[in-house]
């Protein structure tokens, strides 16, 4: 299920602007890994890289090269959907679909894919849900519109809908920036859970989230405003807020900036 | 989820107050407040001052503010009211002194002696024209929007937007004008080549004259409310929210399938409303079809002969040799048509709240 | 196909077998419209049914076919629609530019062909129908004078009322003066017409009049201020909910009436986005010409009282060259035509900037 993700001097553009240079990394299978970083330093951007939804910007593109299980996402002949449907996406805000119900929306990635058969769809929307730690919440008002949930139960919903069509790797963008401690915790819990059948990468701002759930980190910085983001330093979660090896990162690590 | 933007779709219905003013900077309200400081206090005696709290005064400029809007108000409700009682006083007469049926006769000859006339075939035309203006414009006009939302180069599509907001602008006699004139040779060719291969079918059979007719009035009628739909329509598709388009392109689904599933529900109220929108001004439409039909009194079903006619037309076209009672009949005709239109209205705003109630019951 | 079937007990439903995806090379598209060309000119000019027209047609629905058949074979389903339903949208994008740019191309050629000095500066009194002057002077004061009325008229009757709608108005009353501003929306603009010609042509004039009913510019902009009032209340409750609440809150908590507040405060806080609403009716109200028909009667012959007489307009006066039989008359509506075009667009071009430059938004 899970699948190794490589990234060998990727660099990120907007328009004339670089966001983010030469980012080398490589990505567990079946582990969780942190983005750390101060804003602006282009650990989203290189998020976004990784299943080709930086490009859906209008005048964005990537430069190098991005592979998982050796297969370069990024290659010509690559079915861009196929990348996207492969490694699935939470947004830092829950975004269910307004006019859809719990249901549907978790569904929504199956139907999508010419999925249509009701049994199957049932089995696997029950399955997602359970996997998100939601079904025992919503199992009596699946008909019901999902923005009718609270924050930290739409972010769940949101992830089931991304779990639902079984993706390889699974990617997070602040997803419980938007959320109170307690759905944070319960979100949290769930990566614990997930990490053992998807590899998931996660943007985070909180450095105590990075320091729990997260196998591997890696520090993102910059030099000013306006220059590209680079990779500062990559290593186990537990030796970067440990005993980093690069001052920078310490001076972040510690608070001492960004 | 309360933070989309509120949209074009609830300008038409008035939907719920938007005035929590959460992204105000903090300092503003001060800033503003310090702005009116000067303005005395209410019982002008000095700011703040001690003693007794001053009673309300029963009478004074709050009071009257409010009296003055609140007749403003009640302004509009009187209009309504003058607008139905007087067309009706107007009307009766003449349909008393009808000697004909005047739903079912097919005619209009309120000046004779004997006054007959009929809006059967009027409303009928009415309805035709317009319903087929909609087949017509509604697939075409939700494509462009679609093309300026979300295919065209942004730079393009705003710049195009701009141009479809101003021919939404474009008064109704320059699309008469441009039909009658214009429009009328290809229609006529296009209405030969029809009669010529497709006669058998009741639509298009007929000996002529062709070009006057019920196609023509339909297709000006359509290309006048073509900007009009793809405007309103092109606003509520640029509202889709960001994050929603980019939960369905993380999902896998190709450009069609995300507009599929984000896109198209979101807007479908406004696309609601902006048809309907489309459908009153088509119905209530006078004189681009006094300009471009071939003004008859039957009801039929072809499309291409020399002929059809519509209230609002008829009215344009028969007012000036109206008398007393011929006024009377033009005057009933337009209330059909007035309650056709609030028919339309009243069921789009239904349609709306109906839908709208399952998409935001708890935004 | 099969592989799928019994495979799927194996591999999620969702997921695809392999990132690679089967393209249609580039050259296929122009290929298959270039082929798609060649037979439907064979079929028509073949069987003798029509002409490039008809040629066309039938070979965008050919293209359209063989494109999603072609992208169906080498690239499945979901990609077939996504390529079809692109190519529709762009089609009906062509489709409906070419009558556009027509209307705004004649519009234009023909509407140059007098515009000029005379047509600007003369009426069409005494103009016969040899006669190939003439000119719409009178029609512009009718419009500007019409028009201004109207929004004399309606512009503090619809401001005051979405005051009270926005800021006093509670309960059914309120939302009742909600409602019928709804349906006044509704009102095709004829209705209106035929409303002011009951009321106060027949009614209301004779009493002026030595009691006979009279047509009068007065009488069209009374209908005008019927069309505009529902937009005008509209755009303005619009603009004023989207005031912040702080500000109100601001003012109230220093002592300030509620009146000064919302004439002080909200309103200048609003007034852009009001003047763009305004703007926006004037702008519709000056192209209407059926009830200026009704109740204004048209007229060769300049009036510059508003109160007295027929009075014509752009928009009626183009409509009356449009029906004229003389062959000088439409080179005389179409320069008409321009005429009202370019003060609508002027109009309506100002009140978008105005509103671009609006911070409440819209």
């Amino acid at each position: 299920m899970a699948k190794r993700i490589e990234a060998s001097n990727v660099t990120a553009y907007y328009g004339g602007f670089k966001a983010i240079e030469n980012i080398n990394l490589t990505v567990e299978p079946k582990t969780v890994t942190a983005l750390i970083g101060p804003s602006g330093c282009g650990k989203s951007t290189f998020l976004r890289s990784i299943n080709r939804m930086h490009e859906v910007l209008p005048g964005a593109r990537v430069e190098g090269s991005l592979t998982i299980d050796g297969q370069d996402i990024y290659d010509r002949d690559v079915d861009v959907t196929a990348v996207r449907r492969m490694i699935g996406m939470v947004f830092q805000r829950p975004n269910p679909f307004p006019t859809m119900s719990i249901y549907e929306n978790v569904v929504a990635g199956l139907r999508l894919n010419g999925v249509r058969r009701k049994s199957i769809l049932d089995e696997a929307a029950e399955k997602a849900l359970r996997s998100a730690n939601l079904w025992d919440e919503v199992k009596d008002r699946l008909g019901k519109p999902g923005a009718g949930l609270s924050g930290g139960q739409q972010q769940r919903l949101c992830i089931a809908r991304t779990i639902a069509v079984e993706p390889q790797v699974v990617l997070m963008d602040e997803p419980c920036s938007a959320l109170d401690p307690i759905s944070t915790l319960a979100i949290e819990d769930l990566m614990f859970q997930l990490k053992d059948k998807f590899t998931i990468i996660i943007v985070t701002h909180n450095m105590q989230q990075a320091a729990r759930v997260s196998d591997r980190t890696a520090f993102f910085s910059i030099e000013k405003t306006g220059d590209p983001g680079r990779l500062i330093e990559y290593d186990n979660t537990q030796k970067i807020f440990s005993n980093p090896s690069v001052k920078k990162t310490e001076d972040y690590i510690t608070g001492r900036f960004g | 989820m309360g933070d989309y933007p509120s949209r074009s779709a609830n300008a038409g219905t008035g939907g719920t107050p938007v005035t929590e003013g959460r992204e105000w900077p903090a300092g503003a309200s001060a800033r503003v407040a310090e702005n009116s400081f000067h303005t005395s206090g209410p019982s002008g005696s000095g700011l703040g001052g001690g003693g007794a709290l001053p009673r309300a005064r029963r009478f004074g400029a709050e009071r009257a503010f409010r009296g003055l809007t609140m007749a403003a108000g009640t302004a509009v409700l009187v209009v309504i009211a003058a607008i139905a009682i007087f067309l009706v006083a107007k009307a009766v007469p003449a349909l008393r002194a009808n000697t004909e049926n005047f739903w079912s006769f097919e005619g209009w000859f309120p000046n004779d002696a004997e006054p007959k006339f009929g809006i059967g075939a009027l409303a009928f035309g009415t309805v035709l024209s317009s319903a087929l203006a909609l087949l017509v414009a509604v697939p075409i006009a939700l494509g462009i929007a679609l093309y300026l939302s979300h295919y065209a180069p942004r730079r393009l599509g705003t710049t195009l937007g701009f141009l479809i907001d101003l021919l939404a602008a474009v008064p109704s006699v320059v699309f008469g004008l441009w039909g009658r004139e214009v429009f009328i040779n290809p229609v006529r060719d296009f209405s030969v080549w029809l009669n010529e291969y497709f006669s058998w079918l009741p639509l298009f059979g007929g000996d002529g004259p062709f070009g006057r007719s019920i196609l023509l009035g339909a297709l000006v009628l359509a290309i006048m409310v073509l900007p009009i739909i793809t405007s309103l329509s092109r606003e509520v598709f640029l509202q889709t929210p960001t994050a929603n388009e980019e939960a369905a392109l993380a999902l896998g689904a190709t450009r069609w399938e995300m507009i599929r599933t984000a896109v198209l529900p979101y807007g479908r109220p406004g696309i609601i409303a902006a048809v309907m929108l489309g459908l009153g001004r088509a119905l209530g439409e006078t004189i681009a079809l006094a300009l471009t039909l071939g003004i008859t009194f039957g009801i039929s079903f072809n499309l291409i002969e020399n002929g059809g006619n519509t209230i609002a037309a008829n009215i344009a076209n028969a007012f000036g040799e109206a008398n007393e009672t011929g006024r009377g009949a033009l005057i009933a005709s337009g209330l059909v048509l007035f309650a056709i239109t609030l028919i339309v209205n009243i069921t789009a705003r239904a349609i709306i709240y109906r839908r709208r109630e399952f998409t935001e019951s708890a935004a | 196909m099969t592989t799928t079937v019994t495979s799927h007990r194996t591999r999620p439903p969702a997921q695809p077998p392999t990132l690679r995806a089967r393209r249609l090379p580039k050259y296929v598209a122009p290929a298959i419209a270039l082929a798609a060309l060649l037979v439907a000119a064979a079929i028509v000019y073949g069987a003798g049914i029509g002409g490039p027209v008809l040629v066309v047609v039938i070979g965008a629905l050919l293209y359209l076919g063989a494109l999603y058949v072609a992208a169906n074979v080498v690239e499945g389903r979901r990609s077939a629609r996504n390529r079809t339903w692109s190519a529709l949208i762009h089609s009906a994008f062509v489709l409906a530019v070419l009558p556009l740019a027509s209307v705004v191309w004649t519009l234009v050629s023909k509407g140059l062909e007098r515009f000029d000095a005379n047509f600007f500066l003369t009426s069409m009194n005494n103009i016969g129908a040899r006669d190939p002057e003439g000119g719409a002077y009178h029609a512009i004061v009718g419009t500007l004078l019409q028009v201004g009325i109207a929004a004399l008229i309606t512009v503090p009757l619809g401001i005051l009322c979405a005051i009270y709608v926005v800021e006093y108005g509670r309960g059914k009353f309120a939302f009742a003066i909600r409602f019928f501003v709804d349906v006044m929306t509704g009102i095709p603009s004829i209705v209106a017409g035929l409303f002011i010609l009951a009321f106060w042509v027949l009614i209301v004039s004779p009493y002026f009049n030595d009691g006979r009913p009279g047509f009068s510019g007065f009488a069209a902009a009374l209908a005008l201020s019927v069309l505009m009032l529902p937009t005008v209340v509209r755009s303005t409750e619009e603009m004023l909910r989207l005031v912040p609440a702080p500000l109100r809150e601001g003012a109230y908590a220093l002592g300030v009436p509620k009146w000064k507040t919302i004439l002080r405060i909200v309103l200048p806080t609003a007034l852009p986005g009001i003047v763009t609403g305004v703007m926006l009716a004037i702008a519709r109200a000056a192209g209407e010409t059926a009830p200026v028909l009704l109740v204004a009667g048209g007229g060769a012959a300049i009036n510059f009282n508003p109160f007295e007489n027929n009075q014509s307009s752009l928009a009626l006066f183009v409509y009356q060259q449009a029906g004229d039989a003389s062959r000088y008359a439409p080179a005389r509506a179409w320069t008409a035509a321009l005429t009202l075009v370019a003060l609508v667009l002027i109009l309506t071009i100002a009140a978008k900037l105005l509103a671009r430059r609006n911070r409440l938004g819209r």
